[in-house]
């Protein structure tokens, strides 16, 4: 049993790590244009990078 | 249920919206400086991969944007730019590369644009999905014969888990039954809240004291389900919105004045009654006001559906909103802001909406019986155990917490929602924005549809009738002619196929008239009917006076929108009545209701009577299905049980009608009636569902039998299946 010592923390930290990206993403506004940026990546210039 | 209870706190603000969206605007727009740091235009056509990389290309290019950036969900694109450059370069470029754009007031838009509520509610269900995956681990692991010191680790794991997450998670719910109980009223939120804090509190109780049952994962469990349900009906609405928002777009920020005989551009606010302002050929009138310089022709289709643009000279009054099409104009200000006819316009549109926001939903009627009917169950319970085993606070208070969890509305919260998506995703293929959650079940009630005419059962561009009566030399004369102007008809002459354009010399427009040319040494005029001495017709014609004393008529005809005589047979078929209300001359209203089989139709009528119309049948008992494209059909789309514009339409259409045609197709609008009935058929066989799941769990919660084993199980249960049921719309 003593496994579960570990085993507990490590899944409630995985979904921790999860939770963050989500929130990460929310913050930075990744949901607003959810159709553009599934169209964007068919372009083939790149976005949010200066341009070279 | 997640809707009827927030209807309370949203659907004001969106009824509020035409009025108030645009009653800021004059005032906002007088503080717009000429060249501000960020514009945002609304590109109506964009809608691929493509468009986004011509268009920020196209924007990149104009010197002095230092980025821009295409939103493709709400089809509008921001650029950063400094000081100095105009929004008319900007919208210069975008139809330069061939996309539609209309400048959108920045002031006004940032307010809503970043859309807090949606992404506070997607933020609540990210920490409620996580919570409720980690609970359901270690609530499996208790229910799979975790006991002593392991159950109460995990039980105290979940609490630390669950408790937070109730508390961030739930605040829709808790805000909500707060409001609605100090109104008064027990919402549908309610007993979600009680559910909710009964559930948590008695679950700590029992970890506190070793027990044997916890509801944690019920209660994360009902938080994600509700929320889910809540944050569908949200999205519905977010598409109303944005919608709504752009109707500030149609009022012209800005206006060229005369003062002191220099051309200034000022914010429209700081226009005045008795100032005179310049409108350019193609400008849409900022102002109500009388013509004292110049002649041309308006373009009044969108404000009163008039197919034929109509002369303007010296005198004539008009109105903000219609199109200058040849001549530059000069305008003596009669009203602007506030008072001017658009926006007289935008309250009749409000006070229509109003009436029509008093629909009761399927969702809400259900809420009406059900949070009653669940308090006094659970009450019951309590009473019941209380009395049963002497005085057992625990227990009792243990079993009136498994009834509220077991009959809270998880089904029911999604019953709705989960309908309306699926059937709005497959009337969306089909080529329909549904943009109101409720606009499916008042579709579905429909038995009288009004069509308009101009831009909803034709496509708005004139087709030359009459090509049969006249010659090859008329012909090629009146496309020569029509080539050295922009106005709709002659440009319809001059496309004509398998006509030979005659090389017409001194080509030269008449502003408001038509246009003059010599041919073969003659002078020959294409045009007015007095101006080319050709007696006027009653239908839409264009005449032409050969220079040998003989006039030609050319007769027009608005092309029918693809679709319009199948839609018509289609909803007679149903069994709907049908009429058509046009604005337009009474000649070309008969011509078009005798070609698409309408019988009863009305020409000529005005904004106010279209509307009063559709109050009439209103009130003699009809559930109106309005579909109207124009300014002079919102009050009608909003004040009718149900509204459909095409995407062609004014943004003010758009916003006031409850469904967007995007293809040119309207064949799909006697589908959408029929899936609209199929979707209510749908929630109340979803409603049955649920009333089925607790009528089987509810006896067993209130014998003491229930477990959050079987509890977990029934929520999940029946969530599914309210789900599938609602994927199995055609």
């Amino acid at each position: 049993m003593e496994i579960l010592g570990i085993l507990i923390p490590v899944s409630l930290g995985l979904g921790a790590v999860g939770l963050v990206a989500f929130i990460w993403a929310l913050r930075t506004r990744q949901f607003d244009d959810p159709k553009g940026d599934a169209s964007r990546i068919l372009t083939k210039d790149y976005d949010d990078r200066p341009k070279q | 249920m997640s809707m009827a209870a927030d209807q309370g706190d949203l659907r004001p603000g969106l009824v509020a919206c035409p009025a108030c969206v645009v009653a800021p605007a004059a005032g906002r727009a007088a503080s717009v400086a000429p060249g501000p740091g960020r514009m945002v235009l609304s590109l109506p056509g964009a809608h691929c991969a493509v468009c986004i990389s011509t268009v920020e290309q196209a924007m990149a290019t104009v010197p002095g944007v230092i980025s821009a950036r295409v939103n493709l969900t709400l089809r509008r694109v921001s650029v950063e730019a400094e000081a100095g450059v105009s929004p008319e370069v900007l919208i210069a470029a975008a139809e330069s590369v061939g996309y539609e754009a209309h400048e959108l007031d920045a002031g006004l838009l940032s307010a809503t644009e970043t859309d807090r509520q949606g992404r506070d509610l997607l933020m609540r269900l990210g920490v409620a999905g996580f919570s409720m995956m980690n609970v359901m681990l270690l609530s499996v692991a208790v229910w799979s014969g975790a006991d002593g010191v392991t159950r109460d680790l995990f039980h105290w794991i979940s609490a630390m888990i669950a408790l937070p997450t109730v508390i961030f998670s739930g605040q829709p719910f808790f805000k909500s039954a707060w409001r609605s109980l100090r109104a008064g009223r027990l919402g549908m939120d309610v007993p979600i809240s009680l559910a909710l804090i009964l559930a948590s509190g008695i679950s700590l109780f029992e970890t506190w004291n070793s027990g044997v049952h916890a509801y944690f994962d019920a209660a994360v469990m009902l938080t994600f389900f509700l929320l889910a349900g809540r944050y569908l009906d949200h999205r519905t609405r977010a598409v109303a919105r944005s919608a709504a928002e752009e109707l500030a777009a149609l009022e012209v920020p800005r206006a060229t004045v005369l003062r002191d005989g220099a051309e200034v551009v000022v914010g429209i606010g700081d226009v005045v009654v008795g100032d005179l302002v310049r409108v350019r050929p193609g400008g849409r009138l900022p102002v109500d006001g009388v013509v004292v310089d110049g002649t041309s022709e308006l373009d009044r289709a969108l404000l009163t559906g008039e197919s034929l643009p109509v002369f303007a000279g010296p005198g004539l009054a008009v109105m903000a909103g219609e199109v200058n099409l040849t001549g530059p104009l000069t305008l003596r200000v009669t009203a602007a802001g506030r008072d001017s006819s658009l926006h007289r316009m935008a309250d009749l549109v409000a006070v229509a909406e109003s009436a029509r926001t008093r629909y009761t939903t399927l969702a809400e009627r259900a809420a009406g019986w059900y949070s009653p009917l669940v308090h006094i169950l659970s009450f019951a319970a309590f009473g019941f155990w209380m009395w049963k085993t002497g005085g057992d606070l625990r227990f009792a208070v243990n079993i009136s917490a498994a009834v509220l969890i077991i009959t809270c509305p998880c089904a029911l919260g999604l019953a709705v929602p989960a309908v309306v998506t699926s059937a709005s995703g497959r009337l969306f293929r089909r080529g329909l924005l549904i943009k109101d959650g409720t606009a499916l079940e008042r579709l579905a009630e429909v038995d009288t549809v009004v069509f308009d005419k101009t831009g909803t059962l034709t496509m708005g561009t004139p087709e030359l009738a009459n090509i049969a009566s006249h010659s090859g030399a008329a012909l090629s004369l009146a496309a020569g002619l029509g080539a050295g102007s922009s106005h709709p008809l002659a440009v319809a002459l001059a496309g004509l196929n398998e006509v030979l354009r005659a090389e017409v010399t001194d080509l030269r427009e008449v502003p408001g008239y038509g246009i003059e040319g010599r041919f073969a040494g003659r002078r020959v005029r294409l045009g007015r009917a007095e101006w080319c001495g050709a007696v006027s017709l009653d239908t839409t014609a264009t005449y032409l006076d050969m220079g040998d004393g003989v006039t030609h008529a050319f007769e027009f005809a608005d092309r029918l929108r693809p679709g319009a005589i199948e839609v018509v047979a289609g909803l007679r078929g149903q069994g709907m009545k049908l009429r058509l209300i046009s604005g337009d001359a009474p000649g070309a209203v008969r011509d078009l209701a005798a070609r698409v089989g309408i019988e009863d139709w009305t020409a000529g009528a005005l904004p106010a009577e279209k509307a009063a119309a559709v109050a009439e049948l209103t009130a003699a008992g009809a559930r109106v299905l309005m579909v109207g494209d124009g300014l002079n059909d919102t009050a009608a789309l909003a004040g009718a049980h149900a509204s459909i514009s095409p995407a062609s339409a004014l943004d003010a259409a758009r916003v006031a009608s409850d469904i967007v045609l995007l293809g040119q197709d309207m064949a799909v609008i006697s589908d959408a009636v029929r899936i609209s009935r199929q979707a209510t058929r749908r929630i109340r066989e979803n409603f049955g569902i649920s009333v089925a799941y607790n009528v089987i769990a509810v006896p067993i919660a209130l014998m003491g039998l229930a477990t959050p084993l079987a509890a977990a199980l029934a929520m999940s249960l029946s969530s599914i299946t309210v789900s599938l049921n609602a994927l199995r719309l055609k």
